[in-house]
């Protein structure tokens, strides 16, 4: 009984002290509340959560008496202090952002307040006009809404029209993995210094991990069966492996082992290669002239597949309430606010269309200003994301909702460190078979937790 | 932590009343108690928060299964094999940066321990990368030099070749290829200027009648470096040697970007690894229990730091 009090202590006493350090660099507001209530916000980085917190004062705010404070924060760090509030009941946050990886997760734990009677409430915020995909990977097995989603992305590829057409090569629109690696062949040296194509090499779940994962689906390979069998050394799994390692190798960008989603970004906007496969959030940052050389010159495809119809991955942050907030009306209010149609075409209009939080509405696709914007890539986005089934992405059933990652919290470690010993691979410092052997054991450890 | 350092026993006797009475001595003392006091809990507390922590089985993902294991966290720290790879690793990383950096760190304080124009311009811009911070020196590195697509080192390669009528120069991946030298040469380049004005100052402090005296006897500029300016030097080095281990044991900047521990776990060191225990695997008892066995390495070799510390003063006080 003592330690356990001793710990509550210590848990509470290091807490404080980690969000003193944390807070230091967050913009909270002073002053009391006044007039309205005011509710925390903890957010991710992103630019589009840059761009809420610019834009809540003047109209949320205004037009609603409620306060908001934003705290932002790195991607890991945010997971880190949600789950410490949460798990010692501090409840000093009321709205969350949580990529679609945490919220069967957090659900699991017991953490989040579901969203449905909010959202089913408000006819405005229009809960049908949001992607399937989208509802389906932020619902919980009750089937009930746990998070609302803020923007979305799926994976398509990318890739240089003017140096295709150059080798006589045309893209299809819904390519083979085997039709990519031929034309990233022809195309490997096209100009002085262009490779074929990019894929990531940096290890880390959500870097290597993601492109790599939507690759085993296709292929016909899981991380583990629907009962828990660990497949990581399962012969489809290593002929995925062994493909992209081999396409990365032979025909990928200069220095693979690092790159990772910017590094790609750079390689594929400075020309330096002529397709890419990645988040279909990319697209908008390559048709920029101020940041990319190839504006106006980028073909898109569906991603790549061989025995699946469609290998998009899916993801999304989104609001998430934390079951121990004390202003779930107010916090439910801004969420809603912050992922209706209304917020959308507040940012078209004062920021610009590119930046609208996209890619989980259907509406969004229909305001015309925004099918300007998005005019080389909006529909196959579209497309891509309704397409994404997360509760079957493979040739098999899963034991979780997911599609480029299994929504375990083990997962976190057991994707990073199988993806330091493929990257490793594709640096040539180690064999795939070695590095999916050595996978093959942390994933047993993790399927014998949940068997 | 207070080490009140005795005058030593070489020193001419001082004439001064004897009052070593317990009260005398608190009344000495007593004004520096608060500060002791901050400093105390400031610096300490959180090291036993963190001695608690790495007792328990605590990951933050499962808040309900939380309790008491004793010194199993331990037992994990001293079995697993990623984590001695990551010792052997912070290991070579430490050892070679701080050789690399004290010798490079010598060759330039030797030159600049000469006058010449433009001395204090030379010093400035040598001490310059030692300012920059640790993160943007790891970032300038990754991109600016080592990126195959357009780093200074392939630009340059590439420029030569086509100097030479070449089409494109060869794209070597260094940090793939190299990946533990190349995160040793962008620390060397940060803690070279560190070793450079340690040595600086030891040299500008060498008694100028014995060089004075060294030169009449007809030694040669090696025989006085050997003879006379190393052995002077000794506790510059041992200083620079220790203070910079005890820095680039901690690195963590460099790792965490220049290669993210890869390719595989071989430049993944100890805080990069107690990095990955806590945020991807959010086992907080065996992140502590890590951190505390690297805590008591670094300790062992803080040691022997104060103690040359230590006695690099009782020289000046004997003096």
């Amino acid at each position: 009984m003592r330690t356990r009090r001793m710990t509550h202590v210590l848990v509470t006493a290091t807490a404080a002290g980690s969000l003193l350090v944390a807070c230091s660099g967050a913009g909270g507001s002073t002053g009391s509340g006044g007039d309205g209530e005011s509710i925390n916000v903890l957010m991710v980085g992103n630019p589009q959560m840059e761009d809420i917190a610019e834009l809540t004062k003047s109209t949320f705010t205004k037009d609603t008496g409620i306060k908001v404070n934003f705290t932002i924060l790195p991607e890991n760090e945010l997971r880190d202090k949600v789950t410490q509030d949460i798990a010692t009941q501090a409840g000093q946050y009321d709205v969350a952002t949580v990529g679609a990886y945490e919220v069967p997760v957090w659900h699991e734990n017991g953490w989040l307040h579901e969203l449905d009677s909010y959202a089913d409430k408000d006819s405005a915020f229009d809960k049908g006009d949001l992607l399937k995909p989208m509802v389906q990977s932020l619902s919980g097995a009750d089937g009930k809404m746990y998070a609302l989603p803020f923007y979305g992305e799926s994976s398509f590829l990318m890739y240089n029209k003017e140096v295709l057409a150059e080798k006589g090569i045309t893209m299809p629109e819904r390519p083979t993995w085997q039709q990519v690696a031929d034309a990233a062949a022809k195309v490997d040296g096209a100009r002085p210094g262009m490779k074929g194509i990019c894929l990531r090499g940096l290890p880390g779940w959500g870097e290597l991990g993601a492109p790599l994962t939507t690759m085993v689906n296709t292929f016909g390979g899981t991380w583990f069966t629907e009962d828990w069998k660990a497949q990581v050394n399962s012969a489809k799994f290593k002929e995925a492996t062994n493909f992209y390692v081999d396409l990365v190798r032979k025909h990928g960008e200069a220095g693979a082992p690092q790159a990772g989603f910017t590094e790609c970004l750079n390689a594929m906007g400075q020309g330096k290669v002529a397709m890419w496969y990645d988040a279909t959030s990319a697209a908008g940052s390559l048709e920029d002239p101020k940041s990319s050389k190839i504006a106006g010159k980028v073909g898109y495809a569906y991603a790549p597949v061989v025995e699946t119809k469609s290998s998009g991955w899916l993801w999304t942050w989104a609001w998430a309430m934390p079951k121990t907030t004390k202003k779930a009306d107010a916090a439910s209010k801004f969420m809603l606010w912050a992922s209706s149609k209304k917020y959308e075409n507040l940012v078209g209009e004062k920021l610009g269309w590119a930046r609208v939080p996209a890619g989980k509405r259907a509406s969004t696709y229909e305001i015309p200003e925004y099918e300007k914007a998005a005019a080389a890539f909006g529909d196959i986005t579209l497309k891509s994301i309704q397409e994404a089934d997360p509760t079957n992405p493979g040739v098999q059933p899963r034991p979780t909702v997911g599609i480029q990652f299994v929504a375990v919290p083990e997962f976190q470690d057991l994707g990073t460190k199988v993806t330091q010993e493929i990257s490793a691979a594709i640096a040539d410092q180690t064999s795939v078979d070695k590095a999916l052997n050595d996978g093959q054991k942390l994933a047993e450890e993790v399927a014998a937790k949940h068997q | 932590m207070t080490t009140l350092i005795e005058p030593s026993r070489t020193a001419p006797p001082r004439v001064r009343p004897h009052t070593s009475t317990a009260i005398s001595k608190w009344r000495r003392r007593g004004p520096l108690l608060p500060a002791l006091i901050f400093t105390v809990v400031v610096t300490q507390l959180p090291f036993v928060a963190t001695l608690v922590i790495s007792t328990f089985q605590w990951n933050i993902l499962q808040p309900a299964d939380r309790h008491f294991t004793g010194l199993s966290n331990y037992g994990i720290v001293f079995t697993d094999g990623r984590l001695r790879a990551a010792v052997l690793n912070t290991v070579v990383l430490t050892a070679s940066v701080v050789v690399i950096s004290v010798v490079l760190g010598l060759a330039l304080a030797l030159l600049l321990d000469r006058r010449f124009p433009g001395r204090g311009l030379a010093r400035t811009l040598l001490i310059a990368p030692f300012l920059v911070m640790p993160v943007a020196a790891a970032l300038l590195w990754k991109h600016a030099i080592y990126n195959p697509d357009y780093g200074l080192l392939n630009g340059t390669l590439n420029a030569v070749y086509q100097f030479f009528g070449a089409d494109h120069g060869p794209t070597i991946d260094w940090v793939s290829n190299f990946p533990m030298p190349a995160v040793v040469l962008s620390l060397v380049w940060q803690w070279t200027p560190f070793m450079m004005l340690i040595l600086l100052a030891g040299l500008q402090a060498q008694p100028g009648d014995v060089l004075e005296a060294a030169r009449v006897d007809g030694a040669s500029a090696l025989q006085t470096f050997r003879h006379i300016t190393l052995p002077h030097l000794r506790q510059y080095i041992e200083l620079g040697v220790l203070l910079g281990t005890i820095y680039v044991v901690q690195t963590f900047d460099a790792v965490y970007t220049i290669t993210q521990g890869g390719p595989g776990k071989q430049t993944t060191n100890l805080p990069y690894e107690i990095y990955l225990t806590m945020f991807r695997k959010y086992e907080y008892g065996e992140a502590a229990a890590a951190g505390v066995v690297v805590v008591l390495g670094s300790i062992v070799i803080a040691t022997f730091a104060l103690r040359t510390i230590a006695s690099l003063f009782r020289e000046e006080v004997s003096r």
